[in-house]
């Protein structure tokens, strides 16, 4: 089985994010540790709080670097809320100063919505040739948030892979998930969205098997 | 494509066990917490509450034996509330595997926990729960401690919008005047914190019957919480969404 590591850069709570993976039979362990994080199979990145805050301790464990090198040799890295938006250019939150990792181009905004956060279940419109979404595009999930992107800006030309990008709407049309090559991220919380985020990390780490 | 309305089991837990009490007086045993917790995830809970009503804080250590327990088998929101009185209280309880944290009297004492929680761990998983009751104030409800027994000399509505502003990013409000009665929600209080704060709010209190829970959705909850009557068989989480549904609202 696929060897997944939950990466641990902040406070939160990693642990739910670690049982639910363990639902799929992966090995799942926690960890901040460079080397560990860059050899797993497969690295979930959780993410809670304010977006500064969040790619700033990212960046103090070399988080960035780890994504970085992880991607330019295919490894899969999954993205989880702020996990997810601290992977595009930067954010209005706070008026912070402190960039994304840039994966990504585009911002992370607030919604315009008449009560936030964003918390609960909803729905999304995934692509219908989605892997992460297969057998559950049709379910809600478990978003909580205030700020998400609401344009995306990536423009894919040539030889590349157009990304997937799965939609949601709160007030107004936001990405809710992406599958772009090793690059997968949810603006909700698969690990707190029962049996179908359940299947969904199923998905995942069966894409992390196939690109082992 | 629209957000669902949450339907919330409250579970009152003393020392690891789930009781109930009637205006929080004669509490009742109602069975184990992780057991009953699973049944409900099983049963369609969007979400769940721990209050912890433990008296002693020596016993600390059962509770987040009891949310690592819970969140290792449920993979839904768990909020845990009831005795958290510093920062690291809250860290404690995020890393057992709670999802956001109430603060209740401990707030009222000390706002700049709320600031410094909010801060910290983010607006997202800082509750505040406030038990109500109407009193001579300005907006006519004033904030209570310890349960509802004893009175914070605060106007509730002022308190909601300053711990709202301070960083709390849900309400989780309580009418001491409707808890245990099974008269229905308190829809005036709803309607006056839902005028006074733009984050999501979650009704607690009155609920007796399918009928009680479109009312306090229509004055402005965007969750509604009971626990005897869950506990106890009176109510399915499944009749209070097809009342729900009925009225015309989203349900999971």
């Amino acid at each position: 089985m696929p060897e997944i590591v939950v990466f641990d850069y902040g406070s939160g709570n990693v642990r739910s994010a670690q049982r639910a993976l363990e639902t799929t039979g992966a090995t799942v362990s926690i960890t901040s540790d460079f080397d560990v994080a860059l050899a797993a199979d497969g690295l979930f990145v959780p993410g809670v709080g304010a977006f500064g805050a969040c790619a700033s301790q990212l960046r103090s464990v070399r988080g960035d670097q780890i994504i970085e090198r992880r991607l330019s040799g295919g490894r899969p890295v999954m993205g989880i809320c702020v996990g997810m938006q601290v992977l595009f250019e930067s954010s209005t939150e706070h008026e912070t100063q402190v960039p994304g990792i840039y994966q990504w181009p585009g911002q992370v905004v607030e919604l315009r919505a008449d009560v936030l956060p964003h918390m609960g279940w909803n729905t999304v419109s995934a692509p219908k040739d989605s892997q992460m979404f297969a057998g559950v595009a049709e379910e809600r999930f478990y978003f909580v948030h205030s700020y998400a992107v609401t344009e995306w800006e990536l423009d894919v030309t040539g030889a590349f892979t157009p990304p997937l990008v799965t939609w949601a709407n709160y007030g107004q049309d936001f990405v809710a998930a992406v599958e772009n090559g090793p690059l997968w991220a949810t603006q909700f919380h698969p690990e707190k969205s029962g049996d179908a985020g359940l299947s969904l990390l199923e998905n995942w780490v069966e894409y992390v098997k196939g690109a082992k | 494509m629209s957000l669902a309305v949450r339907v919330i089991p409250c579970l009152d837990v003393d020392n690891g066990r789930v009781v109930k009490g009637v205006n929080f007086i004669n509490l009742r045993d109602a069975g184990d917490p992780v057991e009953l917790a699973l049944a409900y995830g099983q049963a369609g809970a969007d979400e769940l509450v721990f209050l912890d009503i433990t008296a002693s804080s020596s016993n600390r250590e059962t509770t987040y034996d009891m949310v690592r327990r819970t969140a290792d088998q449920l993979f839904i929101p768990l909020t845990v509330g009831g005795g958290v009185r510093a920062v690291d209280d809250v860290d404690r309880l995020l890393r057992a595997g709670a999802d956001k944290v109430g603060i209740n009297t401990a707030g009222l004492a000390n706002p700049m926990l709320i600031t410094e929680a909010a801060e910290k761990f983010g607006n997202q998983c800082i509750v505040l729960s406030v038990d109500v009751r109407r009193a001579d104030t300005a907006s006519g409800f004033e904030a209570t401690t310890h349960g509802g027994r004893q009175s914070s000399g605060r106007d509730a509505l002022e308190w909601i919008v300053e711990a709202v502003e301070r960083g709390a990013g849900e309400v989780l409000l309580n009418s001491m005047d409707a808890d245990g009665t099974k008269n229905g929600y308190d829809v005036e209080l709803i309607r006056a914190a839902r005028a006074a704060v733009s984050v999501p709010i979650i009704a607690s209190g009155g609920a007796g019957a399918p009928s009680d829970f479109p009312p306090a959705v229509e004055a402005g909850a965007n969750a509604v919480l009971a626990a005897s009557v869950f506990h106890f068989g009176e109510l399915a989480i499944s009749d209070v969404k097809q009342e729900l549904r009925t009225a015309g609202y989203v349900v999971r």
